[in-house]
C-alpha cells in the first residue's frame, strides 16, 4: 500500500493528471447538457466518445503509474491490437499465413529490445532485419503473384503500428533529466497528441468551412487545423518545460511541429482507409472506431518527438 | 459453476479476445432463450466457440453445437473435451441409410430448451467460401415449426484458423446476426432462401481480399 502511495505523482505530473480528469469531467457535463438542451440533435456518438475517453485515459494513466513493466506491456498490447487491426483491414494472401505469424512475432521482440534497453537493436530491428526477413520468408513458400504488394504492405504495417509506437515505450528508458522521468515524457507526448486531435476536431466542428484535404478526409478544414494547432501550441509551449527537458525555445519549435505531425499522421491513415474502402479501422472503441483510428496521430508524433528530444538532450 | 462455463471464462474468452476480437452487428437479434436454432456458415474450428462466446455466461450451459460424432468422439481426450467443455450434440453423418434418425439428438435438445448451433454446410470446406447447404436444417424446421432460426454470417475465422492449419493467426473477425427466418416454403426454396439471407448479411460488410 505504501509503495502505491509513493507512486502517486507529485509536482507537474500531478497537475496534469488532475487537469486531464478535470477536462474530461467538463466534457461529460457539457455532453449531458447538450443532449438535454437540444433533444432534437443526436449526441449519442459524442457521449460514447467521451465515455471511451474516460476509459482510455484511466487505463493509460494507471499503466504509467503502476510500473515500467506494466507500461511496456500495455504499449506492446496496443501495438499488437493496432497491427491486428491493420492486417485484418488490408488484402492479404492465403499463402502468407506463416509470414503473418513472423510479422506478429516482431511485436514482443521489439518491446523486448526496449525492456532490456538495447537501443541499437531497437532502432534497426524493424527497418533492417524485419525488412529482410519478410521477403525471405515469403520466397520460401514461392508464390510470386502479389509479392511486392504483400512485402510492401506488411512492412509498412510493422513500421506504423510497431516501430513508431514503440518509441513511446522507449521514452520510459531515457535517463532522468532535470527532474523529469520517462513517465512524464510519455504523458506529455500522449496528452499533447490526443489533445491536439480533440482541439482540431472541436475547432473544425465549430468554425470549419474551408476543406483542407477534400479527397482524403472531407471533415478536415483549415479552420480546424489552424485553430487546433494554435491551441495545442499554447499547451506545448507551457507544458513542455514542466514535463520534459526541452527549453523554452525548443518548446516553441515543438509547439509547431507536434500538432502538424499529429494532423499528418491522422490524414495518412485516413488515406489508407479510403484506399481500402472503409470508414473506421475497427469498432473496438465506442465512438472512436478502432484502435488504429485512435493512435494514427501518435504514429507520426511519437518518433518525431523522441528523436527531437534525444538529439537535443540525451 | 460448470466446467464448461469455467472453460469459457478462463480459456475461450481471453483467447478469442487476443486472437480474434469481434465486430458484432445486430447482437440484439441473438435468441435470449431456448429453444432456438442458430445457423451459420462454417470455415473454422473457431466458429463454434466464437458463436458460443456471444451468449452470456448464464445461458452458456444451454448453448450446444451440433457436431459430427465420427470426428469429435473418435478419440478419448477429444471426446471428453467435446462432451464436457463444449457440450456438443453428436450426430452421425450419413446415418440415414442405416435406418436411424440422424436428427433425433438435435430434436431432443431443442425439446429440452437448448439453443442449438448448427452449420448447414456440414463441414468447414474451403475457408471464406460458401458451400452447398445440406437439407438437415430444412427437416428440423419442419419438425419444430415453433423454434426460431437465426442466421449468422461469420467472416475472418477461416483466415485465423482454416481447415488443416495448426497455429491460429490473429485477425479481427466479423459476426453479422440476421433476423429470424420466416417460413421459406419447400426444401429447395428454404435452402436457397437461407443461403440468400447469409449472402445478404455478407453484403452488409466490406472485406479485404484473401486468396
Amino acid at each position: 500500500m505504501n509503495e502505491l502511495l509513493e507512486r502517486i505523482p507529485k509536482g507537474p505530473l500531478l497537475y496534469v493528471f488532475v487537469g486531464v480528469i478535470g477536462l474530461l469531467a467538463i466534457a461529460t457535463v457539457l455532453g449531458a447538457v447538450l443532449a438535454r438542451v437540444k433533444p432534437e440533435k443526436d449526441f449519442t456518438e459524442l457521449n460514447a466518445r467521451i465515455r471511451s475517453w474516460w476509459l482510455m485515459a484511466g487505463v493509460f494513466m494507471l499503466a504509467i503509474l503502476l510500473s515500467r513493466a506494466v507500461s511496456l506491456l500495455f504499449l506492446a498490447f496496443l501495438s499488437f491490437l493496432a497491427l491486428k487491426e491493420y492486417l485484418s483491414l488490408i488484402p492479404t494472401r492465403r499463402a502468407d499465413r506463416g509470414v503473418l505469424l513472423w510479422v506478429y512475432l516482431a511485436v514482443p521482440l521489439q518491446y523486448l529490445w526496449v525492456w532490456i534497453d538495447w537501443y541499437g537493436m531497437f532502432i534497426i530491428f524493424i527497418p533492417v532485419y524485419m525488412f529482410i526477413l519478410i521477403p525471405v520468408r515469403m520466397v520460401l513458400h514461392g508464390q510470386t503473384e502479389g509479392f511486392l504488394r504483400a512485402a510492401g504492405t506488411l512492412h509498412w504495417g510493422l513500421m506504423t503500428t510497431v516501430f513508431t509506437l514503440s518509441h513511446i515505450a522507449y521514452l520510459l528508458q531515457l535517463p532522468e533529466k532535470g527532474g523529469t522521468a520517462g513517465a512524464s515524457l510519455v504523458l506529455f507526448l500522449v496528452l499533447v497528441t490526443q489533445f491536439n486531435d480533440v482541439a482540431q476536431y472541436t475547432w473544425g466542428k465549430l468554425f470549419g468551412r474551408h476543406k483542407v484535404m477534400p479527397t482524403v478526409s472531407p471533415n478536415k478544414t483549415y479552420e480546424g487545423l489552424l485553430g487546433g494547432m494554435a491551441t495545442s501550441f499554447v499547451l506545448v509551449y507551457f507544458l513542455a518545460p514542466q514535463l520534459t527537458p526541452l527549453t523554452r525555445n525548443e518548446s516553441f519549435v515543438a509547439g509547431f511541429f507536434l500538432p502538424l505531425a499529429g494532423f499528418l499522421g491522422d490524414v495518412s491513415v485516413s488515406a489508407i482507409k479510403r484506399d481500402i474502402g472503409v470508414k473506421d479501422s475497427g469498432s473496438s472503441i465506442p465512438g472512436h472506431g478502432g484502435v488504429l483510428d485512435r493512435v494514427n496521430s501518435l504514429t507520426f508524433t511519437a518518433p518525431l518527438f523522441f528523436h527531437f528530444l534525444r538529439y537535443l538532450h540525451f | 459453476m460448470s466446467p464448461k462455463r469455467l472453460f469459457f471464462a478462463l480459456v475461450v474468452r481471453p483467447f478469442l479476445l487476443v486472437v480474434t476480437g469481434f465486430n458484432v452487428r445486430h447482437a440484439e437479434r441473438l435468441p435470449k432463450q431456448g429453444p432456438a436454432l442458430v445457423v451459420a456458415n462454417h470455415n473454422s474450428h473457431l466458429d463454434t466457440v466464437a458463436l458460443m462466446s456471444l451468449f452470456p455466461a448464464r445461458l452458456l450451459d444451454r448453448v450446444r453445437p451440433v457436431a459430427a460424432a465420427d470426428y469429435f468422439l473418435k478419440s478419448g481426450p477429444l471426446a471428453w473435451f467435446s462432451r464436457n467443455l463444449i457440450g456438443i450434440i453428436p450426430v452421425t453423418r450419413g446415418g440415414r441409410g442405416a435406418g436411424e434418425d440422424p436428427l433425433a439428438s438435435i430434436s431432443a435438445a431443442l425439446e429440452a430448451g437448448s439453443i442449438v448451433i448448427f452449420f448447414p454446410e456440414g463441414t468447414r470446406g474451403e475457408p471464406e467460401r460458401f458451400k452447398e447447404m445440406k437439407s438437415g436444417i430444412f427437416h428440423l424446421s419442419l419438425r419444430h415449426p415453433g423454434v426460431s432460426i437465426v442466421p449468422v454470417f461469420l467472416h475472418g475465422l477461416g483466415k485465423a484458423l482454416p481447415k488443416g492449419a495448426f497455429l491460429p493467426v490473429p485477425f479481427f473477425c466479423d459476426v453479422f446476426v440476421g433476423e429470424p427466418l420466416e417460413r421459406l416454403g419447400e426444401k429447395e426454396a428454404f435452402l436457397a432462401g437461407l443461403k440468400a439471407r447469409l449472402e445478404a448479411l455478407r453484403a452488409e460488410g466490406t472485406f479485404p481480399e484473401w486468396n
